[in-house]
């Protein structure tokens, strides 16, 4: 294993002096309080960059990590910072180089008879969507932060979304890549053809979490909106009638386009965010929508309905009017926003667990909340069996964050033991990090960091992620100075 | 999903045979031996062990040894109205693990996408003879690096598959062939006004329109979108071809464009750009594409970066070979 980042890195005047000069001055950033603000993404975690830079070009973003690397530093990639497990939380031996991808925004080409885009990284996942739309299309992946995450960190995450249920996750739907890898050169992954030749090193490439290089453009498939869209709500007395109506659903060998859960805590804040009508007295919600053809989407939507009933269902709204249905989505997708009118901060988790054991994971859940008396909610992908446990709270309250953190582990304990996996969209970041021993053999985390080498033998590309310490040669143990998790 | 013990042992076993030491092939269902090219002769040959360990059909998953024949799984999944969409053109021989090696998609990609997207967790030998697994038992997951990708087409070159857990999906209810009247429309202008069809084949002169759904949809679809251009057909024609290219949009186009006047017979996936041919090389020059694929320089480095990792003796599969190296 060849050295990995010099242990003192190069003053950072000279490192801001040479990243002026490929890009220009403006584009680098070095203040304190500016650079401050890219210590942390949407997690819980934070670290500390040395310079931010923002490339408009591959070129350019080549050079950065050229500049960086011949400065002993390691680099970060970063998109709109709207990851959730510490992904883009700058952490290194040295303060690494943030490099920033939300100028390169263009939509460079789209080819609605091959159903395809090409796209820079720093596009946003809603503006391809619309962008696109007039041509009857749009990209599927549609994770929550969809009006601000972007497609490369899309790409980084393998990100997931209600529709992902049928559509299939970001991995899917990415065609080709054009990234700058850790060595400063710069590769193609995929194509346009279906069946590229050698090893899918696009398919190894995506959900890599920015460690094995930088996308600098993606080819993307785009897929034919609906011609029938019904979208149902059903609401319950009890969380096991709705989670039991989940299971049955997926039993019965329904593929809804998305099947999600709100309980009576979320769907109190969402409602009083959006006013969409949603029943705050029930227990539990479940949002199903199904699309295709009609025949078949009227089936659905009577099975469906004939399940939630059987299962206690009190009432079954459906909506077939595009407003209506706009309406419901955004309380779905508002939910976060809202959670804060409960308290000032939120710990959001991501697992996933067999569908058949929603219910008795829910269960524990709840019963780990009340022990750490701590405020939760619950609205997650319930057809995935993706589960978003939100712990709500004030982190100035004092010892909360020790019982916050306890029962984050706890949850996730819970999860694993009834045979679910760490994270279904957000990643392993820094946060779930030091957990894949739950899941992996050493055996198996060696094969992933043999892949993770093959793209980044110096380890100098988003240290420290996805891998815990000691299953790369070399790895610092410890998290940096300023993280905490 | 649990792990059966039976399905335990036989991984194990499994892992045994390929051992540590010494040059080691895996045969399925021989129906692609010759794609890569042949293994070194004097290779030992190994074959997974096959089996459904277990088939839940509520959570709409399978976890099946590598060494079962397509049929066997479909058969056993059949039961319970579910099914894999891999489709190999022989599945009465071809097995999962070899479908997989080989990374061929069936000619329901259009509408259920590529073979590698069922793949949920994989387990594999590597070249030490130990198993490591990847992915996990549950329809979405992020956990890691996505090695079940980096297996699917790697003609076990990083390791030899074991056990796989498959995403399952409904039967459809009605699964019906058309075929068009010769020369009639433009194979690529049917495809766009038909909804999510299964596959539209095409072979310069002929369309076959595959639907599958709601008896109501399939017959709407059949009357309002097809027409009187069609008639139903009792089987979809022959995919028997030895060889496979794949056309970037470009490329289709002047296939579709009638660039592709002499090598027949051949038959075109539309919409997917896979093209089914006995004579790749002559198909390829006429389109303008290379034969056999390239890869490019860097991305051949990474090639052999991955493949000194997970096999730095060469033992696993020799004389295979994914793709061709553009020389440097």
């Amino acid at each position: 294993m060849a050295q990995r980042t010099r242990a003192t890195a190069l003053p950072v005047a000279a490192l801001v002096a040479d990243l002026s000069d490929a890009l220009s001055a403006d584009r680098v950033r070095s203040e304190p309080a500016e650079v401050g603000l890219y210590g942390r993404d949407a997690s819980v975690l934070s670290g500390k960059a040395a310079v931010v830079c923002f490339p408009l070009t591959p070129g350019e973003v080549a050079a950065a990590v050229r500049i960086s690397r011949a400065h002993g530093r390691p680099f970060v990639p970063r998109g709109s910072g709207t990851g959730l497990a510490g992904g883009a939380v700058p952490t290194g031996e040295v303060a690494p180089v943030v490099i920033v991808t939300t100028k390169m925004n263009r939509i460079l080409e789209v080819d609605p008879v091959a159903k395809l885009a090409w796209v820079e990284p720093g596009v946003l996942n809603l503006d391809l969507s619309r962008a696109v739309a007039p041509f009857g299309l749009h990209f599927a992946p549609d994770p929550s932060s969809q009006q601000s995450c972007s497609v490369g960190g899309n790409v980084a995450n393998n990100s997931g979304g209600p529709h992902c249920l049928l559509y299939g996750v970001t991995s899917a739907h990415v065609l080709a890549i054009e990234a700058v890898l850790p060595d400063g050169s710069i590769a193609l992954f995929g194509g346009l053809e279906p069946d590229p030749p050698g090893y899918d090193l696009r398919g190894a490439f995506v959900g890599s979490e920015g460690t094995m290089g930088i996308a600098t453009r993606i080819a993307v498939r785009l897929t034919p909106l609906p011609p029938a869209v019904t979208t149902l709500l059903a609401d319950f007395d009890t969380i096991e009638a709705s989670a039991a109506t989940v299971s049955g659903i997926i039993a019965a060998g329904i593929v809804p386009a998305a099947l999600e859960m709100m309980d009576q805590r979320i769907t109190e804040a969402v409602e009083a965010f959006v006013h969409a009508g949603f029943p705050t007295d029930a227990a539990a919600i479940l949002l199903v929508e199904v699309d295709g053809l009609p025949a078949g989407v009227a089936a659905a939507a009577d099975e469906i309905g004939v399940i939630a009933r059987a299962h206690g269902a009190r009432t079954i709204r459906v909506a077939t009017d595009p407003a209506e249905r706009a309406l419901l989505w955004k309380g779905r997708k508002s939910a976060f926003g809202a959670v804060a009118r409960i308290a000032p901060n939120y710990y959001l988790h991501d697992t996933v667990v067999p569908r058949t054991r929603l219910v008795e994971v829910l269960m524990q859940v709840y019963e780990i909340a009340e022990r750490h008396s701590l405020l939760l909610g619950n609205v997650f992908h319930a057809g995935d069996g993706n589960l978003h446990p939100l712990i709500v709270f004030d982190k100035r309250e004092p010892g909360i964050m020790p019982r916050v953190l306890a029962a984050g582990a706890e949850i996730m304990q819970v999860c694993i033991a009834a045979g679910g996996v760490l994270s279904g969209e957000h990643g392993i970041g820094l946060e779930k990090r030091d957990y894949m021993g739950l899941l992996f053999s050493e055996d198996d985390l060696a094969a992933q960091a043999w892949l993770r080498d093959a793209f980044d033998p110096e380890g100098v590309c988003n240290p420290l992620k996805v891998l815990p310490g000691g299953s790369r040669c070399g790895d610092v143990q410890q998290l940096p100075p300023g993280a905490w998790v | 999903m649990g792990v059966s013990q039976a399905g335990l042992a036989s991984v194990g076993a499994f892992a045994e045979e390929v051992g540590r030491d010494g040059p080691v092939c895996v045969a399925g269902g021989r129906t692609q031996w010759h794609v890569g090219g042949e293994p070194k002769p004097g290779t030992r040959e190994v074959r997974a062990p096959g089996g459904v360990v277990s088939h839940q059909p509520a959570e709409m998953i399978v976890r099946v040894l590598a060494g079962t024949r397509v049929t066997d799984l479909n058969d056993g999944l059949a039961a319970a109205g579910q099914m894999v969409p891999l489709d190999p053109a022989a599945p009465d021989h071809a097995t999962v693990g070899g479908v997989l090696a080989v990374g061929h998609s069936g000619p329901r990609r259009l509408r259920y996408g590529p073979a590698r997207d069922t793949v949920l967790e994989v387990r594999f030998v590597n070249a030490d003879g130990r198993l490591v697994k990847a992915g996990g038992p549950v329809v979405k997951n992020v956990t890691g690096y996505d090695l079940c990708r980096l297996m699917v087409g790697s003609l076990g070159t990083l390791g030899l598959l074991a056990e796989v857990v498959l995403r399952c999906y409904p039967r459809p209810a009605a699964s019906r062939w058309f075929r068009s009247v010769p020369s009639l429309r433009d194979p690529r202008e049917v495809a766009g006004r038909v909804y999510r069809a299964s596959s539209v084949l095409w072979n310069g002169e002929q369309t076959w329109v595959w639907l599958e759904g709601h008896p109501a949809d399939v017959a709407a679809q059949a009357e309002e979108v097809l027409g009187t251009a069609f008639e139903e057909v009792t089987r979809p024609p022959a995919l028997a071809y030895r060889h496979r290219l794949s056309l970037p949009p470009a490329a289709f186009s002047r296939l579709l464009a009638g660039e592709l006047s002499a090598p027949g017979p051949w038959l075109a996936e539309v919409g997917v750009g896979t093209v089914h041919t006995d004579r790749p090389a002559d198909v390829a020059a006429t389109l303008g594409i290379s034969w056999p694929p390239r890869l490019e320089a860097r991305v051949a480095a990474l090639h052999q970066e991955l493949k000194a990792r997970f096999d730095p003796t060469g033992r696993l599969n020799p004389g295979r070979q994914v793709a061709v190296a553009v020389p440097v």
